[in-house]
């Protein structure tokens, strides 16, 4: 297989206020093939988010290096999206939903025919239909992040990095919200890397798992999840094997 | 939208009780007439003017000078804040010169430019152009520099180049400051067209107003006066109405967040 991303022994440590440096990630290397579903599991405040700042060319790794598509990392690749943990501050106030998502297309330059129409079509993918002309901070925070998903499809990037991409919605909604990132990975065969506090949400997600330790994160383990696919809420989550891999990573993340 | 009509009428009361109390002030000679001529007259003297073509030739005057200096400043100074909002070193080179000049009242430019421009046009454009420059400055960097770095990231994520994450991102991202900076040197460049026309100049309606008081033209002074408070105000409107349209998701923002 192609590995489309390479993470090679990256660290970062952060300077502290009174000069000391903390490292925040420890020499972590893992590898996603093109057209994978990976999750990194983690607690809070292990670097997760630095990882993917990292991986985005947001910021740049201490030391180690990062292979996108046979290219060094050096600023953000363009085949690449990161949706941030903090969507509402991410997305356009100034634009309606559908300027939001129009941006996607717009940024990649790429002029389309019918920027409109592949815009409505992703709205209607995220489940945001009759929402075009409504402005982000009209609507509801999983619905936000629709619009932040849509936005960052619309641009077409190879890889799509996610951020704790439903962490801060409500339980139901955020089951929602993964069956739609589902169907969306389906549809469009977009590699997607997702980090999560969530070990449920990775497994049912995931094609394979690698968990993180606390902080200076290391990669403890790496899962491969072997449940069929299509997924579904109900029946997947009461697998006998959904249970023991939740057990095995929780066992591993609270040592 | 009933209350704002019911308002609007209620303050054209209020408009037409003091133009009739103005009124009787003067019919009852409780000033002296001379210097205050009764709103009839004034009323008809500005009729007067406008019909002669006066009025508006020196309005017209005095608005290309505040347009100039006006549209100069936030060319110039909508991108220095912009520049000072993203380059810190910049902001940090240039905050003790700006915040040793600010405290300057405005209209202690006008000599200074006097040396330099005369008492042409140049002179009252350069004014206005100065006076305008720390409320657009310093809003615009205000507003750059507390944009959420969310949104850089957001811009540099989808590969904006810094020209396009600028125009895409930045100023719209800011563009209720500017437009807070646009709105305050609005009312200053009124100030200051009138101000450096009284100084020093044979137009506008600051030179107009001036001019029939040595006069003794009183009334027509007062027309003047009128004149300027109806442009200050019809430029306030057209200023909120351009500001309602292209802010209104801010307003929107606004009321949600409250
Ligand atoms: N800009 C920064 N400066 C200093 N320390 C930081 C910075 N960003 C993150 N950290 C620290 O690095 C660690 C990892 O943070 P983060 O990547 O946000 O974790 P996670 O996303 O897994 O919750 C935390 O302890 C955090 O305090
Ligand atoms: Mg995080």
């Amino acid at each position: 297989m192609v590995a489309i991303l390479e993470v090679k022994k990256v660290s970062k440590s952060y300077r502290q206020l009174d000069g000391e440096s903390t490292l925040a990630i420890d020499e972590i290397s893992f590898r996603v093939e093109k057209g994978e579903f990976v999750s990194l599991v983690g607690p809070s405040g292990c670097g997760k988010t630095t990882l993917l700042m990292c991986i985005a060319g947001l910021n740049p790794p201490s030391t180690g290096g990062l292979v996108v598509k046979d290219v060094e990392v050096h600023g953000p690749p363009s085949n690449l999206v990161l949706v941030f943990q903090e969507f509402n501050k991410s997305l356009f106030a100034w634009r309606s939903i559908l300027g939001n998502v129009l941006f996607g297309l717009e940024a990649r330059e790429k002029r389309s025919q019918d920027a409109q129409g592949e815009a409505r079509r992703l709205i209607k993918l995220v489940g945001l239909e009759g929402f075009e002309r409504h402005y982000p901070w009209e609507l509801s925070g999983g619905m936000q992040q629709r619009v932040a998903i849509a936005r960052a499809l619309a641009y077409g990037p190879e890889i799509l990095l996610m951020d704790e991409p439903f962490g801060s919605v409500d339980a139901l909604t955020r089951l929602e919200l993964e069956d739609t990132l589902l169907k969306i990975w389906e549809d469009l065969g977009t590699t997607i890397l997702l980090v999560t506090h969530d070990i449920e949400e990775a497994i049912y997600l995931s094609d394979r798992i690698y968990v993180v330790s606390r902080r200076p994160s290391r990669i403890l383990q790496t899962i491969d999840v072997d449940l069929s696919r299509p997924r579904h809420q109900i029946t997947t989550r009461a697998d006998a094997k959904f249970m023991e891999l939740r057990n095995e990573i929780y066992r591993q993340i609270s040592q | 939208m009933k209350w704002n009509r019911e308002s609007k009428l209620n303050g054209l009361v209020v408009l037409m009780a003091a133009a009739g109390i103005w009124e009787s002030v003067s019919r009852l000679g409780l000033m002296n007439p001379l210097f205050f001529p009764p709103m009839s007259k004034i009323l008809s003297m500005f009729f007067y003017l406008i019909s002669s073509g006066e009025i508006l030739y020196q309005v017209l005057v005095s608005l290309k000078r505040a347009a100039a200096g006006y549209f100069l400043a936030a060319l110039l100074f909508i991108p220095l804040g912009v520049a000072m909002g993203i380059f810190q070193w910049l902001h940090r080179s240039l905050e003790i010169i700006i915040e040793t000049l600010r405290p300057i009242p405005p209209p202690v430019v006008v000599p200074v430019a006097m040396l330099f421009f005369g008492l042409g046009d140049g002179m009252k454009i350069f004014v206005i152009f100065i006076s305008c420059a720390w409320p657009i400055l310093l809003n615009t960097f205000d507003g750059v520099r507390s944009i959420d770095r969310v949104l850089v990231y957001t811009a540099r994520t989808f590969g904006l180049s810094h020209g396009r994450s600028i125009i895409k991102v930045i100023l719209p991202a800011a563009s209720p400051q500017i437009m807070t900076g646009l709105r305050i040197s609005l009312g200053i460049t009124l100030i200051l067209v009138v101000i450096s026309e009284m100084v020093g100049s044979s137009d506008g309606i600051g030179y107009f107003i001036l001019d029939s008081q040595r006069r003794l033209k009183v009334t027509q002074m007062y027309a003047g006066m009128l004149t300027l408070a109806l442009l200050g105000y019809a430029l306030n409107q057209i200023f909120f109405l351009f500001h309602s349209r292209a802010l209104a998701w801010h307003e929107g923002l606004m009321k949600r967040n409250r």
